[in-house]
Protein backbone atom coordinates (compact mmCIF):
# COMPACT_ATOMS: atom_id res chain seq x y z
CA UNK A 1 0.00 0.00 0.00
CA UNK A 2 1.22 3.51 -0.80
CA UNK A 3 2.45 5.59 2.09
CA UNK A 4 3.40 9.24 2.34
CA UNK A 5 5.56 10.86 5.01
CA UNK A 6 4.55 14.32 6.22
CA UNK A 7 6.88 16.35 8.44
CA UNK A 8 5.64 19.06 10.79
CA UNK A 9 8.12 21.93 10.66
CA UNK A 10 6.58 24.44 13.08
CA UNK A 11 4.01 24.40 15.85
CA UNK A 12 3.62 28.16 16.02
CA UNK A 13 4.87 31.33 14.38
CA UNK A 14 8.05 31.76 16.42
CA UNK A 15 9.04 28.08 16.54
CA UNK A 16 12.60 26.73 16.20
CA UNK A 17 13.79 26.48 12.61
CA UNK A 18 16.59 23.91 12.62
CA UNK A 19 14.30 20.95 13.47
CA UNK A 20 12.44 21.70 10.22
CA UNK A 21 15.69 21.63 8.29
CA UNK A 22 16.57 18.36 10.02
CA UNK A 23 13.23 16.92 8.84
CA UNK A 24 13.89 17.99 5.26
CA UNK A 25 17.47 16.69 5.24
CA UNK A 26 17.10 13.44 7.16
CA UNK A 27 13.38 12.72 7.55
CA UNK A 28 12.79 11.14 4.13
CA UNK A 29 9.62 13.19 3.96
CA UNK A 30 7.39 13.94 0.97
CA UNK A 31 5.73 17.01 2.47
CA UNK A 32 6.84 19.64 4.97
CA UNK A 33 4.04 21.53 6.71
CA UNK A 34 4.51 24.73 8.72
CA UNK A 35 1.58 25.66 10.97
CA UNK A 36 2.31 29.21 12.10
CA UNK A 37 -1.01 30.96 12.62
CA UNK A 38 -2.32 31.44 16.16
CA UNK A 39 -5.86 32.55 16.94
CA UNK A 40 -5.20 36.25 16.73
CA UNK A 41 -2.14 36.27 14.45
CA UNK A 42 -4.19 37.12 11.35
CA UNK A 43 -5.75 40.10 13.11
CA UNK A 44 -2.33 41.41 14.15
CA UNK A 45 -1.00 40.78 10.64
CA UNK A 46 -3.97 42.66 9.18
CA UNK A 47 -3.06 45.63 11.39
CA UNK A 48 0.51 45.44 10.07
CA UNK A 49 -0.74 45.27 6.49
CA UNK A 50 -2.90 48.36 6.96
CA UNK A 51 0.32 50.24 7.74
CA UNK A 52 2.36 48.56 5.00
CA UNK A 53 0.48 46.80 2.16
CA UNK A 54 3.49 44.59 1.32
CA UNK A 55 3.64 43.13 4.84
CA UNK A 56 1.07 41.05 6.70
CA UNK A 57 2.66 37.63 6.34
CA UNK A 58 4.67 35.63 8.84
CA UNK A 59 7.76 37.54 10.07
CA UNK A 60 9.86 34.34 9.91
CA UNK A 61 8.77 33.43 6.36
CA UNK A 62 12.03 34.56 4.83
CA UNK A 63 14.25 32.81 7.38
CA UNK A 64 12.26 29.56 7.14
CA UNK A 65 12.14 29.52 3.35
CA UNK A 66 15.84 30.31 3.01
CA UNK A 67 16.60 27.45 5.40
CA UNK A 68 14.51 24.73 3.75
CA UNK A 69 13.92 25.64 0.09
CA UNK A 70 17.25 24.35 -1.26
CA UNK A 71 16.94 20.89 0.28
CA UNK A 72 13.19 20.67 -0.39
CA UNK A 73 13.75 21.56 -4.04
CA UNK A 74 16.57 19.03 -4.36
CA UNK A 75 14.51 16.22 -2.86
CA UNK A 76 11.12 17.15 -4.33
CA UNK A 77 9.57 17.83 -0.90
CA UNK A 78 6.38 19.89 -1.21
CA UNK A 79 5.81 22.67 1.32
CA UNK A 80 2.37 23.54 2.71
CA UNK A 81 2.05 26.44 5.13
CA UNK A 82 -0.33 29.06 6.53
CA UNK A 83 2.51 31.60 6.80
CA UNK A 84 0.54 33.80 4.38
CA UNK A 85 -1.40 35.15 7.38
CA UNK A 86 -3.11 38.36 6.19
CA UNK A 87 -1.26 38.43 2.87
CA UNK A 88 -0.82 35.00 1.21
CA UNK A 89 -0.11 36.51 -2.21
CA UNK A 90 2.58 38.79 -0.77
CA UNK A 91 4.11 35.80 0.99
CA UNK A 92 4.04 33.75 -2.24
CA UNK A 93 5.72 36.56 -4.21
CA UNK A 94 8.38 36.97 -1.53
CA UNK A 95 8.96 33.21 -1.54
CA UNK A 96 9.36 33.27 -5.32
CA UNK A 97 11.98 36.02 -4.98
CA UNK A 98 13.83 34.01 -2.36
CA UNK A 99 13.68 30.90 -4.57
CA UNK A 100 15.07 32.90 -7.49
CA UNK A 101 17.90 34.30 -5.37
CA UNK A 102 18.77 30.71 -4.40
CA UNK A 103 18.83 29.63 -8.06
CA UNK A 104 15.53 27.76 -7.74
CA UNK A 105 13.39 29.75 -10.17
CA UNK A 106 11.59 26.68 -11.50
CA UNK A 107 9.69 26.15 -8.23
CA UNK A 108 5.93 26.60 -8.61
CA UNK A 109 4.51 28.66 -5.78
CA UNK A 110 0.79 29.03 -5.12
CA UNK A 111 -1.16 31.32 -2.81
CA UNK A 112 -4.64 30.46 -1.54
CA UNK A 113 -6.73 33.58 -1.11
CA UNK A 114 -10.35 34.07 -0.09
CA UNK A 115 -10.20 33.33 3.62
CA UNK A 116 -10.65 37.09 4.14
CA UNK A 117 -14.44 37.33 4.48
CA UNK A 118 -14.63 40.74 6.13
CA UNK A 119 -16.88 42.20 3.42
CA UNK A 120 -19.28 39.26 3.46
CA UNK A 121 -19.48 39.46 7.25
CA UNK A 122 -20.18 43.20 7.25
CA UNK A 123 -22.77 42.88 4.50
CA UNK A 124 -24.83 40.13 6.10
CA UNK A 125 -23.94 40.71 9.77
CA UNK A 126 -23.67 37.67 12.05
CA UNK A 127 -24.03 37.06 15.78
CA UNK A 128 -20.81 36.66 17.78
CA UNK A 129 -20.56 33.25 19.44
CA UNK A 130 -18.63 34.25 22.57
CA UNK A 131 -20.69 37.23 23.76
CA UNK A 132 -23.89 39.13 23.02
CA UNK A 133 -23.43 41.26 19.95
CA UNK A 134 -22.94 41.14 16.21
CA UNK A 135 -20.16 41.91 13.77
CA UNK A 136 -21.65 45.28 12.85
CA UNK A 137 -21.92 46.25 16.50
CA UNK A 138 -18.12 46.09 16.75
CA UNK A 139 -18.15 49.22 14.58
CA UNK A 140 -14.75 50.71 13.89
CA UNK A 141 -13.13 48.37 16.41
CA UNK A 142 -13.49 45.56 13.83
CA UNK A 143 -10.13 44.67 12.24
CA UNK A 144 -10.47 41.40 10.37
CA UNK A 145 -12.67 38.39 9.64
CA UNK A 146 -11.06 35.25 8.28
CA UNK A 147 -12.75 31.94 7.58
CA UNK A 148 -11.07 28.67 8.47
CA UNK A 149 -10.82 27.21 4.97
CA UNK A 150 -10.70 23.47 4.40
CA UNK A 151 -8.32 21.29 2.40
CA UNK A 152 -9.91 21.62 -1.05
CA UNK A 153 -8.09 24.69 -2.40
CA UNK A 154 -4.76 23.31 -1.16
CA UNK A 155 -5.53 19.98 -2.86
CA UNK A 156 -6.20 21.83 -6.11
CA UNK A 157 -2.96 23.78 -5.80
CA UNK A 158 -0.99 20.57 -5.24
CA UNK A 159 -2.79 18.92 -8.17
CA UNK A 160 -1.86 21.95 -10.25
CA UNK A 161 1.80 21.18 -9.62
CA UNK A 162 2.55 23.56 -6.77
CA UNK A 163 5.81 22.90 -4.94
CA UNK A 164 4.93 25.45 -2.27
CA UNK A 165 1.37 26.19 -1.14
CA UNK A 166 0.85 29.27 1.04
CA UNK A 167 -2.48 29.95 2.72
CA UNK A 168 -3.86 32.49 5.12
CA UNK A 169 -6.43 31.26 7.62
CA UNK A 170 -7.09 27.56 7.11
CA UNK A 171 -7.92 24.84 9.56
CA UNK A 172 -4.63 23.62 11.02
CA UNK A 173 -5.32 19.88 10.47
CA UNK A 174 -6.38 20.68 6.88
CA UNK A 175 -2.77 21.69 6.09
CA UNK A 176 -1.91 18.01 6.64
CA UNK A 177 -5.15 16.57 5.28
CA UNK A 178 -4.63 18.26 1.91
CA UNK A 179 -1.50 16.26 0.97
CA UNK A 180 -3.26 13.01 1.98
CA UNK A 181 -6.34 13.78 -0.11
CA UNK A 182 -4.23 14.81 -3.08
CA UNK A 183 -1.76 11.93 -2.91
CA UNK A 184 -4.35 9.19 -2.43
CA UNK A 185 -7.32 10.67 -4.26
CA UNK A 186 -9.52 10.36 -1.17
CA UNK A 187 -13.15 11.31 -1.93
CA UNK A 188 -14.25 14.48 -0.15
CA UNK A 189 -17.31 12.57 1.16
CA UNK A 190 -15.46 9.66 2.75
CA UNK A 191 -16.07 10.97 6.24
CA UNK A 192 -14.25 8.18 8.08
CA UNK A 193 -11.09 8.60 6.00
CA UNK A 194 -11.22 12.38 6.44
CA UNK A 195 -11.81 11.83 10.17
CA UNK A 196 -8.75 9.60 10.49
CA UNK A 197 -6.73 12.06 8.38
CA UNK A 198 -7.86 14.83 10.73
CA UNK A 199 -6.55 12.79 13.68
CA UNK A 200 -3.18 12.70 11.90
CA UNK A 201 -3.23 16.42 11.18
CA UNK A 202 -4.33 17.29 14.71
CA UNK A 203 -1.53 15.19 16.23
CA UNK A 204 1.14 16.71 13.99
CA UNK A 205 0.12 20.38 13.87
CA UNK A 206 1.82 21.45 17.12
CA UNK A 207 5.15 19.95 16.02
CA UNK A 208 7.28 19.41 19.15
CA UNK A 209 4.25 18.93 21.39
CA UNK A 210 4.04 15.28 20.26
CA UNK A 211 7.76 14.51 20.37
CA UNK A 212 8.22 15.39 24.04
CA UNK A 213 7.77 19.16 24.19
CA UNK A 214 5.17 20.53 26.66
CA UNK A 215 5.43 17.10 28.31
CA UNK A 216 8.55 16.62 30.46
CA UNK A 217 7.82 16.50 34.19
CA UNK A 218 10.79 14.96 35.99
CA UNK A 219 10.97 12.43 37.53
CA UNK A 220 7.53 11.20 36.39
CA UNK A 221 7.88 11.97 32.70
CA UNK A 222 11.48 12.30 31.55
CA UNK A 223 12.34 13.22 27.97
CA UNK A 224 15.90 13.06 26.60
CA UNK A 225 17.66 15.92 24.86
CA UNK A 226 14.92 18.59 24.75
CA UNK A 227 17.43 21.17 23.49
CA UNK A 228 17.64 19.13 20.28
CA UNK A 229 13.95 18.21 20.16
CA UNK A 230 13.10 16.51 16.87
CA UNK A 231 9.88 17.45 15.10
CA UNK A 232 7.34 14.76 14.15
CA UNK A 233 6.73 12.80 10.99
CA UNK A 234 3.38 11.21 10.15
CA UNK A 235 3.54 8.11 7.99
CA UNK A 236 0.11 7.89 6.43
CA UNK A 237 -1.03 5.01 4.25
CA UNK A 238 -3.68 5.07 1.56
CA UNK A 239 -6.23 3.52 3.95
CA UNK A 240 -5.56 6.27 6.51
CA UNK A 241 -3.48 4.16 8.88
CA UNK A 242 -0.97 6.31 10.72
CA UNK A 243 2.38 5.89 12.44
CA UNK A 244 3.83 8.91 14.26
CA UNK A 245 7.62 9.01 14.42
CA UNK A 246 10.58 11.41 14.22
CA UNK A 247 14.06 11.65 12.73
CA UNK A 248 16.36 8.95 14.15
CA UNK A 249 18.95 10.47 16.47
CA UNK A 250 17.04 13.69 17.15
CA UNK A 251 16.11 14.69 20.69
CA UNK A 252 12.79 13.98 22.35
CA UNK A 253 10.58 10.90 22.23
CA UNK A 254 7.41 9.75 20.50
CA UNK A 255 5.50 7.53 22.93
CA UNK A 256 1.91 6.45 23.50
CA UNK A 257 1.83 9.01 26.31
CA UNK A 258 2.95 11.98 24.21
CA UNK A 259 0.40 10.98 21.56
CA UNK A 260 -2.47 10.64 24.05
CA UNK A 261 -1.79 14.08 25.52
CA UNK A 262 -1.69 15.67 22.09
CA UNK A 263 -4.83 13.82 20.91
CA UNK A 264 -6.88 15.68 23.53
CA UNK A 265 -5.04 19.02 23.27
CA UNK A 266 -7.57 21.81 22.64
CA UNK A 267 -10.33 19.25 22.11
CA UNK A 268 -13.72 19.64 23.76
CA UNK A 269 -16.28 16.93 22.91
CA UNK A 270 -14.04 14.21 21.41
CA UNK A 271 -16.94 12.80 19.37
CA UNK A 272 -17.36 16.12 17.56
CA UNK A 273 -14.16 17.83 16.50
CA UNK A 274 -15.67 20.21 13.98
CA UNK A 275 -13.51 20.90 10.94
CA UNK A 276 -14.29 22.59 7.61
CA UNK A 277 -14.06 19.25 5.77
CA UNK A 278 -15.52 16.81 8.30
CA UNK A 279 -16.81 16.46 11.84
CA UNK A 280 -14.09 14.23 13.22
CA UNK A 281 -14.65 11.72 16.02
CA UNK A 282 -11.61 11.04 18.23
CA UNK A 283 -13.52 9.04 20.85
CA UNK A 284 -12.53 5.58 19.60
CA UNK A 285 -8.93 6.31 18.67
CA UNK A 286 -6.46 3.62 19.68
CA UNK A 287 -2.79 4.33 20.36
CA UNK A 288 -0.06 1.68 20.53
CA UNK A 289 3.72 1.75 20.61
CA UNK A 290 5.06 -0.58 17.90
CA UNK A 291 8.78 0.25 18.22
CA UNK A 292 11.00 2.91 19.76
CA UNK A 293 9.69 6.32 18.68
CA UNK A 294 7.03 4.67 16.51
CA UNK A 295 3.40 4.91 17.60
CA UNK A 296 0.44 3.57 15.63
CA UNK A 297 -2.73 5.64 15.84
CA UNK A 298 -5.98 4.19 14.48
CA UNK A 299 -9.74 4.41 14.87
CA UNK A 300 -10.34 8.03 13.89
CA UNK A 301 -13.79 8.39 12.37
CA UNK A 302 -15.92 11.14 10.94
CA UNK A 303 -19.36 12.43 10.02
CA UNK A 304 -20.62 14.76 7.32
CA UNK A 305 -19.24 18.30 7.39
CA UNK A 306 -21.47 21.16 8.56
CA UNK A 307 -22.94 23.88 6.34
CA UNK A 308 -20.91 26.63 7.96
CA UNK A 309 -17.31 27.73 8.34
CA UNK A 310 -15.93 29.15 11.56
CA UNK A 311 -14.72 32.71 11.11
CA UNK A 312 -12.14 34.27 13.38
CA UNK A 313 -13.01 37.93 13.94
CA UNK A 314 -10.26 40.27 15.11
CA UNK A 315 -11.20 43.45 16.94
CA UNK A 316 -9.77 46.03 19.30
CA UNK A 317 -11.18 44.93 22.63
CA UNK A 318 -9.67 47.30 25.16
CA UNK A 319 -6.34 48.50 26.55
CA UNK A 320 -4.21 46.84 29.21
CA UNK A 321 -1.83 48.66 31.54
CA UNK A 322 0.56 46.72 33.71
CA UNK A 323 3.36 47.25 36.21
CA UNK A 324 5.68 44.94 38.13
CA UNK A 325 8.27 45.33 40.91
CA UNK A 326 10.23 42.83 43.04
CA UNK A 327 10.92 42.39 46.76
CA UNK A 328 13.31 39.88 48.33
CA UNK A 329 14.81 38.65 51.58
CA UNK A 330 13.15 38.51 55.02
CA UNK A 331 9.66 40.00 54.94
CA UNK A 332 9.49 40.05 51.15
CA UNK A 333 5.93 38.69 51.12
CA UNK A 334 4.68 41.31 53.61
CA UNK A 335 6.28 44.12 51.61
CA UNK A 336 4.80 42.70 48.41
CA UNK A 337 1.32 42.65 49.95
CA UNK A 338 1.82 46.20 51.25
CA UNK A 339 2.86 47.30 47.76
CA UNK A 340 -0.35 45.86 46.28
CA UNK A 341 -2.45 47.64 48.90
CA UNK A 342 -0.73 50.93 48.12
CA UNK A 343 -1.31 50.62 44.38
CA UNK A 344 -4.93 49.57 44.91
CA UNK A 345 -5.52 52.71 46.97
CA UNK A 346 -3.54 54.96 44.62
CA UNK A 347 -5.59 53.90 41.60
CA UNK A 348 -8.71 54.94 43.50
CA UNK A 349 -7.23 58.16 44.91
CA UNK A 350 -6.01 59.36 41.54
CA UNK A 351 -9.18 58.28 39.74
CA UNK A 352 -7.76 55.86 37.18
CA UNK A 353 -10.72 54.55 35.20
CA UNK A 354 -10.64 50.76 34.77
CA UNK A 355 -13.08 48.00 33.78
CA UNK A 356 -11.16 45.19 35.43
CA UNK A 357 -8.16 45.00 37.77
CA UNK A 358 -5.90 42.23 38.89
CA UNK A 359 -3.38 42.18 41.77
CA UNK A 360 -0.86 39.32 41.74
CA UNK A 361 2.18 38.26 43.68
CA UNK A 362 4.26 36.32 41.19
CA UNK A 363 5.80 33.36 43.00
CA UNK A 364 2.88 33.25 45.42
CA UNK A 365 -0.59 33.39 43.90
CA UNK A 366 -0.44 34.81 40.36
CA UNK A 367 -1.30 31.65 38.43
CA UNK A 368 -4.09 29.86 40.28
CA UNK A 369 -5.50 32.35 42.77
CA UNK A 370 -5.92 32.34 46.54
CA UNK A 371 -7.41 28.89 47.20
CA UNK A 372 -4.88 26.70 45.40
CA UNK A 373 -1.97 28.90 46.55
CA UNK A 374 -2.99 28.99 50.23
CA UNK A 375 -0.73 26.21 51.56
CA UNK A 376 2.54 27.37 50.03
CA UNK A 377 5.58 28.32 52.12
CA UNK A 378 6.86 31.88 52.19
CA UNK A 379 9.16 32.46 49.20
CA UNK A 380 12.55 34.20 49.30
CA UNK A 381 11.40 36.73 46.73
CA UNK A 382 8.12 37.93 45.27
CA UNK A 383 7.22 40.00 42.26
CA UNK A 384 4.29 42.38 42.53
CA UNK A 385 2.11 42.58 39.44
CA UNK A 386 -0.85 44.88 38.83
CA UNK A 387 -2.77 44.69 35.56
CA UNK A 388 -5.90 46.54 34.53
CA UNK A 389 -8.23 46.89 31.58
CA UNK A 390 -9.09 50.38 30.42
CA UNK A 391 -10.99 52.13 27.65
CA UNK A 392 -8.00 54.04 26.32
CA UNK A 393 -4.22 54.05 26.29
CA UNK A 394 -3.87 57.13 28.52
CA UNK A 395 -5.60 55.38 31.43
CA UNK A 396 -3.64 52.17 30.80
CA UNK A 397 -0.34 54.07 31.14
CA UNK A 398 -1.38 55.32 34.59
CA UNK A 399 -1.54 51.77 36.00
CA UNK A 400 2.11 50.98 35.32
CA UNK A 401 3.10 54.42 36.60
CA UNK A 402 1.46 53.71 39.96
CA UNK A 403 3.60 50.59 40.30
CA UNK A 404 6.79 52.31 39.18
CA UNK A 405 6.40 55.13 41.71
CA UNK A 406 6.71 52.50 44.45
CA UNK A 407 10.47 52.88 43.92
CA UNK A 408 10.55 56.10 45.93
CA UNK A 409 7.12 56.04 47.58
CA UNK A 410 6.51 52.41 48.48
CA UNK A 411 7.86 49.68 50.78
CA UNK A 412 11.60 49.24 51.40
CA UNK A 413 13.90 47.72 48.83
CA UNK A 414 11.63 47.39 45.82
CA UNK A 415 13.64 46.73 42.64
CA UNK A 416 13.38 45.93 38.97
CA UNK A 417 10.22 47.87 38.20
CA UNK A 418 8.76 47.36 34.74
CA UNK A 419 5.66 48.72 33.05
CA UNK A 420 3.71 48.46 29.83
CA UNK A 421 0.55 49.72 28.18
CA UNK A 422 -0.91 48.29 25.00
CA UNK A 423 -4.03 47.89 22.96
CA UNK A 424 -5.61 44.47 23.03
CA UNK A 425 -6.47 42.84 19.73
CA UNK A 426 -8.83 40.04 20.67
CA UNK A 427 -10.61 37.45 18.58
CA UNK A 428 -14.17 36.21 18.62
CA UNK A 429 -15.97 33.84 16.27
CA UNK A 430 -18.98 33.77 13.97
CA UNK A 431 -20.35 31.00 11.75
CA UNK A 432 -20.53 31.83 8.06
CA UNK A 433 -22.62 29.92 5.51
CA UNK A 434 -20.00 27.89 3.65
CA UNK A 435 -20.88 29.19 0.18
CA UNK A 436 -20.05 32.80 1.16
CA UNK A 437 -16.32 32.02 1.32
CA UNK A 438 -14.84 31.80 -2.17
CA UNK A 439 -11.28 30.48 -2.06
CA UNK A 440 -9.06 30.96 -5.10
CA UNK A 441 -5.67 29.63 -6.10
CA UNK A 442 -3.13 32.05 -7.52
CA UNK A 443 0.16 30.79 -8.90
CA UNK A 444 2.93 33.37 -8.75
CA UNK A 445 3.70 34.76 -12.18
CA UNK A 446 0.35 33.87 -13.71
CA UNK B 1 -1.89 9.70 47.15
CA UNK B 2 -1.85 12.49 44.61
CA UNK B 3 -3.39 12.14 41.17
CA UNK B 4 0.11 12.77 39.85
CA UNK B 5 1.14 9.26 40.94
CA UNK B 6 -1.26 7.56 38.52
CA UNK B 7 -1.99 10.05 35.75
CA UNK B 8 -0.54 12.67 33.46
CA UNK B 9 -2.24 15.71 32.04
CA UNK B 10 -2.16 18.49 29.44
CA UNK B 11 -4.07 21.76 29.16
CA UNK B 12 -5.42 23.28 25.95
CA UNK B 13 -7.22 26.57 25.36
CA UNK B 14 -9.91 27.93 23.05
CA UNK B 15 -11.26 31.39 23.76
CA UNK B 16 -12.44 31.51 27.38
CA UNK B 17 -12.59 27.71 27.67
CA UNK B 18 -9.83 25.49 29.03
CA UNK B 19 -9.66 21.73 28.56
CA UNK B 20 -7.54 19.46 30.71
CA UNK B 21 -6.86 15.83 29.88
CA UNK B 22 -6.23 13.33 32.66
CA UNK B 23 -4.62 10.16 31.32
CA UNK B 24 -3.89 7.03 33.37
CA UNK B 25 -0.26 5.89 33.18
CA UNK B 26 -1.58 2.36 33.59
CA UNK B 27 -4.97 1.31 32.18
CA UNK B 28 -5.80 -0.48 35.44
CA UNK B 29 -6.16 2.91 37.13
CA UNK B 30 -8.80 4.18 34.70
CA UNK B 31 -11.60 3.01 37.01
CA UNK B 32 -10.05 5.06 39.84
CA UNK B 33 -10.10 8.12 37.62
CA UNK B 34 -13.73 7.46 36.66
CA UNK B 35 -14.76 7.10 40.32
CA UNK B 36 -12.79 9.89 41.90
CA UNK B 37 -11.91 12.53 39.32
CA UNK B 38 -15.44 13.80 38.81
CA UNK B 39 -16.60 17.08 37.30
CA UNK B 40 -17.75 18.17 40.75
CA UNK B 41 -14.34 17.58 42.31
CA UNK B 42 -12.54 19.34 39.48
CA UNK B 43 -14.94 22.29 39.79
CA UNK B 44 -14.29 22.48 43.56
CA UNK B 45 -10.50 22.15 43.09
CA UNK B 46 -10.53 25.12 40.75
CA UNK B 47 -12.72 27.38 42.89
CA UNK B 48 -11.80 30.94 42.02
CA UNK B 49 -10.39 29.84 38.66
CA UNK B 50 -13.37 28.26 36.86
CA UNK B 51 -16.32 30.65 36.63
CA UNK B 52 -18.43 28.46 34.34
CA UNK B 53 -19.19 24.75 34.23
CA UNK B 54 -17.04 21.64 34.08
CA UNK B 55 -18.02 18.86 31.67
CA UNK B 56 -16.24 15.50 31.68
CA UNK B 57 -15.76 13.31 28.60
CA UNK B 58 -14.63 9.69 28.90
CA UNK B 59 -12.18 7.97 26.53
CA UNK B 60 -11.90 4.34 27.66
CA UNK B 61 -9.79 3.29 24.64
CA UNK B 62 -6.91 5.43 25.88
CA UNK B 63 -7.83 5.33 29.59
CA UNK B 64 -8.32 9.07 29.68
CA UNK B 65 -10.76 11.75 30.78
CA UNK B 66 -11.17 15.18 29.22
CA UNK B 67 -12.45 18.07 31.31
CA UNK B 68 -13.87 21.08 29.53
CA UNK B 69 -14.10 24.15 31.75
CA UNK B 70 -15.95 27.22 30.51
CA UNK B 71 -15.37 30.84 31.62
CA UNK B 72 -11.93 29.96 32.91
CA UNK B 73 -9.42 32.09 31.01
CA UNK B 74 -10.01 35.64 32.23
CA UNK B 75 -12.53 36.47 29.50
CA UNK B 76 -10.51 34.76 26.74
CA UNK B 77 -6.89 34.03 25.93
CA UNK B 78 -6.53 37.01 23.63
CA UNK B 79 -7.85 39.56 26.17
CA UNK B 80 -7.05 38.11 29.61
CA UNK B 81 -5.24 40.11 32.29
CA UNK B 82 -3.73 36.91 33.66
CA UNK B 83 -0.02 36.13 33.64
CA UNK B 84 -0.77 32.68 32.20
CA UNK B 85 -3.46 33.75 29.79
CA UNK B 86 -3.62 30.31 28.15
CA UNK B 87 -4.03 28.51 31.46
CA UNK B 88 -1.21 26.18 30.45
CA UNK B 89 -0.17 25.71 34.08
CA UNK B 90 -3.60 24.41 35.17
CA UNK B 91 -2.82 20.76 34.39
CA UNK B 92 -0.11 20.69 37.05
CA UNK B 93 -2.55 22.06 39.62
CA UNK B 94 -5.06 19.32 38.83
CA UNK B 95 -2.43 16.60 39.34
CA UNK B 96 -2.28 17.69 42.99
CA UNK B 97 -5.79 16.27 43.55
CA UNK B 98 -5.96 13.70 46.38
CA UNK B 99 -6.85 10.16 45.29
CA UNK B 100 -7.83 7.46 47.77
CA UNK B 101 -6.29 4.13 46.81
CA UNK B 102 -7.85 0.90 48.03
CA UNK B 103 -6.08 -2.48 48.00
CA UNK B 104 -8.08 -3.77 45.02
CA UNK B 105 -7.46 -0.79 42.75
CA UNK B 106 -3.76 -0.09 43.08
Amino acid sequence: MRTIRIGSGAGYSGDRIEPALELAEKGEIDYLVFECLGERTVALAQQARMKNPDSGYDPLLEERMRAVLPVCAAKGIKIVTNMGAANPEGAAKRTAEIAKSLGLSSLKIAAIVGDDVLDACKERDFPIMEFDGTIRQLGNRLLSANAYLGAEPMVQALSGGADVVITGRASDPALFLAPMIQAFGWPMEDWNLLGQGTVAGHLLECAGQITGGYFADPPYKDIPDLARLGFPIGEVAEDGSLVVTKVAGSGGAVTARTCKEQLLYEVHDPTQYIQPDVVADFSQVKIEEIAADRVRVSGGRGAKRTGTLKVSVGYIDSYIGEGQISYAGPGALARGRLALEIVRERLKLTGVSTNELRFDLIGVDSLHGAQLSAGANEPYEVRVRVAGRTENLREAVRIGNEVETLYTNGPAAGGGAWKSARDVVAVASVLLPRELAKPQIRFVGE
Amino acid sequence: MRLREIAHSRTGDKGNTSNISVIAYDEKHYSLLLEQVTSERVRAHFTGVVEGEVVRYELPDIAALNFVMTQTLGGGVTRSLALDAHGKSLSSALLDLEIIASPDNT
